[in-house]
């Protein structure tokens, strides 16, 4: 069940247009954003407190930025404590071997897993695969996802670009490849598809020894892992199986049990526009729980994770990146991401959160990863909705300067100096040439009287770089008279 | 009152009735209007597409131009939001980078003295009855840096909604971006294009004569669309009815005037 790669993606606008073409998933990208945002809208307005709340989500993340060295070790032996076991990986090789060997070493197979971004962006059940072992997703769009063959497009509704005929097509081919086929006959309505799903799921659940999950939240006083979902598959992953094991980013911790009040907030309004989070699971260890009633798993493994977010986090304006809580409010209100679809952003991340994250903990050296910061009109809704007050429209620009002219990051914990990448050559010049017109007034008046005398011979349609704007859109006229020489000849020079 | 009129490269170049506007409309108000004719570009352009040190000649060029000038006032959301929003930060990076001595200062001093017309007429001059008339059915954009970068708010409206003979219909989704987002609608046509038709057939659903905004560069992406009978072939954009409207800078709503009539 190998999931797509995002190895040699094409850049964004070339991506993009396949999807803008596409009429089917432009309708469902646009019922489901829509609706998703208007929910999420009228949730969030219910607080009166809001802007506080979003606030203090970004105070607690940014202090455990800050201080995330000391937090990580606290962590650690908070959950050594409670009889897990903590390992660190540096990057997705580390992280998979790691998994995989915790699976060989069980003997088993097979394992669970609960949804998570983690394991998606190092490619988890690809290595496992690789390895012999089968990886089962559980939650429902992660399962439709995983039995269409195909790559998730939103970080929280994986499938948002399926709809519920496709659902089914995929249901009804797939389903008894791996496990439970689906029943038969089955319709397009979502609770026969539900049912469907639940019925194959439950076999999975009952059968599996190994689980696999992510968290959003680690508390560093207690060693308390936290899990939002919403099925309750992710309840059935974290407290049936005998081996749990946890891959986390780095940048999930939080000081202590108490900062979880604003996130309980936050997230599920933001994310699923719920008041309450449906199934919020919580375990320390293997627990007080884990006694002679067996109770739980009785091995935790936590692997922590870090796959670039290190060097993020020496970045000033970069870093705030990292206090993301993955609730896609950002990809709800994006007006690019609803007509270009997550698929184009090529990675587990996309829309405009997945346009500053890429790009960072990757690098820019590809062209896909070059082109997302360039995937955005800047208009800014994605930061008015976040729960963390990430400035998205910030970082881009950021990034933009990063790829366009060069300058400082870090890579692998070095601090480089990043090179203009290599397609701006021609653009870095126009900017440079306009920059050096707009520097000098007499000049610019100058082009103005030119293109004034050649306004009847101006062409509808431009070459090169232009025939992006005037394929689908006309020139502005050319006025007989810039505003500049209207007002010489009626007030004289000013001032 | 005096008041610097920052018309924006822009406006200077392919709008200039948008300009004329901002005068007539200000001296109709009792408002003396200066053109400092060292101004030029803020260097939006450069600065959103990645290029902050071409940026900086043009925000030391602006910041004296406008020196002296206690009220700059200018017909651009995202150009005024490039000033207040942006200066300050690009000045304070060349510092830092040790470039462009005093260009912190010089940002520090020009930012709040930047308004955005709409501002200027509700918040400085405290109107919103500027004696227009527009005999016309008219709905309005708001564009993105004026509406969540300045937070304009309903000021545009409201000022729209004091003209006389004016009809002013609300538009649906009007919050969303039109797609023109600066060198995006070169470098992501597509995309840009296909926020662009939605835009246009959401105004022209709504029946009105005019689509009306604030930001030039947005309207010209907008009206560009309009006028090309042909958008984006083999693309499902939602069809357009007919007839569309035109698009037209607010300026030139408010300038005006039942005894003028509009600008010639």
């Amino acid at each position: 069940m190998t999931g797509g790669t995002y190895l040699g993606m094409p850049a964004f606008p070339v991506a993009a247009r396949e999807a803008v073409r596409d009429g089917v998933l432009r309708a469902n990208l646009r019922r489901a954003t829509h609706t998703i945002r208007d929910r999420r809208a009228r949730a969030v307005a219910e607080l009166a407190d809001w802007d506080r709340l979003r606030a203090a989500g970004a105070a607690v993340k940014d202090h455990t930025l800050r201080h995330l060295d000391r937090y990580l070790l606290q962590l650690e032996e908070a959950v050594n404590a409670a009889g897990g076991t903590v390992h660190w990986a540096v990057d997705a090789d580390e992280a998979n071997r790691i998994v995989t060997e915790i699976v060989r070493a069980t003997g088993e197979r097979e394992v669970v897993k609960v949804k998570s971004m983690a394991t998606q962006e190092i490619g988890l059940n690809e290595a496992l695969e690789a390895a012999g072992i089968a990886a089962y997703e559980t939650d429902l769009a992660e399962l439709i996802v995983q039995l269409g063959h195909d790559r998730p497009s939103h970080i929280l509704v994986p499938a948002i670009h399926r709809n519920r005929a496709e659902i089914r097509d995929i249901f009804r081919a797939e389903m008894g490849r791996w496990g439970r086929p689906a029943p038969d006959p089955l319709g397009d309505d979502p609770r026969e598809l539900a049912e469907a799903a639940r019925l194959h799921l439950r076999e999975k659940f009952l059968h599996a020894k190994v689980a696999v999950s992510g968290a959003n939240f680690m508390v560093a006083e207690t060693g308390t892992m936290v899990v939002f979902e919403s099925e309750g598959n992710g309840r059935m992953c974290l407290t049936l199986p005998e081996t749990l094991i946890s891959v986390v980013g780095i940048e999930k911790v939080v000081p202590t049990f108490r900062d979880l009040e604003i996130f309980l907030q936050t997230l599920p309004r933001s994310s699923t526009a719920e008041r309450m989070n449906p199934y919020t699971t919580m375990w320390t260890g293997l627990g007080p729980s884990r006694g002679a009633d067996g109770d739980g798993p009785s091995a935790f493994h936590l692997v922590l994770l870090d796959n670039g977010r290190t060097d993020t986090l020496a970045d000033e304006t970069g870093r705030q990146a990292l206090r993301c809580i993955r609730c896609s409010a950002c990809l709800n209100v994006c007006p690019v991401y609803e007509r270009a679809g997550g698929h184009a952003y090529g990675s587990v991340y996309p829309g405009p959160i997945g346009a500053v994250l890429s790009p960072q903990l990757r690098g820019t050296d590809s062209d896909i990863d070059a082109s997302l910061p360039f995937a955005s009109t800047l208009c800014g809704a994605c930061y008015e909705v976040c729960p963390v007050a990430i400035d998205i429209p910030e970082i881009l620009v950021h990034l933009r300067e990063r790829v366009a002219q060069g300058g400082p990051a870090t890579r692998d914990g070095i601090r480089v100096r990043i090179r203009p990448a290599h397609g701006h050559a021609a653009e870095r010049a126009a900017m440079r040439a306009a920059r050096l017109l707009l520097d000098r007034p007499g000049a610019l008046r100058a082009g103005e009287r030119l293109l004034a005398r050649a306004r009847r011979l101006a062409p509808r349609r431009l070459p090169g770089p232009g025939r992006a704007w005037t394929d689908t859109r006309e020139l502005p006229p050319v006025p007989a008279e810039s505003f500049r020489d209207w007002w010489t000849r009626e007030r004289g020079t000013g001032r | 009152m005096r008041v610097a009129l920052f018309v924006t490269c822009v406006n200077d170049v392919l709008y200039p009735r948008t300009g004329i506007a901002v005068v007539r409309l200000l001296e109709r108000l009792g408002v003396d209007v200066d053109f400092p004719a060292g101004q030029t570009c803020c260097g939006q352009p450069q600065y959103n597409t990645g290029y902050r040190h071409e940026t900086e000649p043009l925000l030391r060029r602006t910041a004296e131009a406008f020196a002296g000038h206690e009220y700059v006032v200018t017909p651009s959301g995202s150009c005024a939001a490039m000033i207040r929003e942006h200066y300050p930060r690009i000045g304070r990076k060349a510092e830092r980078e040790g470039r462009g001595s005093g260009l912190a200062d010089a940002a520090r001093s020009l930012a709040p003295r930047v308004h955005e017309l709409t501002e200027f007429l509700v918040d400085v001059l405290g109107v919103t009855d500027v004696g227009a008339y527009f005999p016309h059915t008219v709905t309005y954009h708001p564009s993105c840096h004026g509406l969540r970068g300045l937070g304009l708010g309903d000021r545009p409206r409201r000022l729209l909604a004091a003209v006389r003979g004016l009809r002013l219909v609300e538009l649906p989704g009007a919050e969303e971006c039109c797609g023109f987002g600066g060198t995006f609608a070169v470098k992501n046509p597509d995309v840009s294009t296909a926020m662009g038709t939605d835009k246009i057939a959401s105004a022209a659903a709504t029946g009105a004569e005019v689509l009306c905004g604030a930001d030039n560069s947005c309207l010209a992406h907008l009206d560009g669309l309009l006028r090309r009978a042909d958008v984006a072939p083999g693309t499902p954009h939602r069809p357009v009815p007919r007839p569309a409207p035109r698009t037209l800078h607010l300026a030139e709503i408010l300038a005006a005037t039942e005894e003028e009539g509009p600008l010639p």
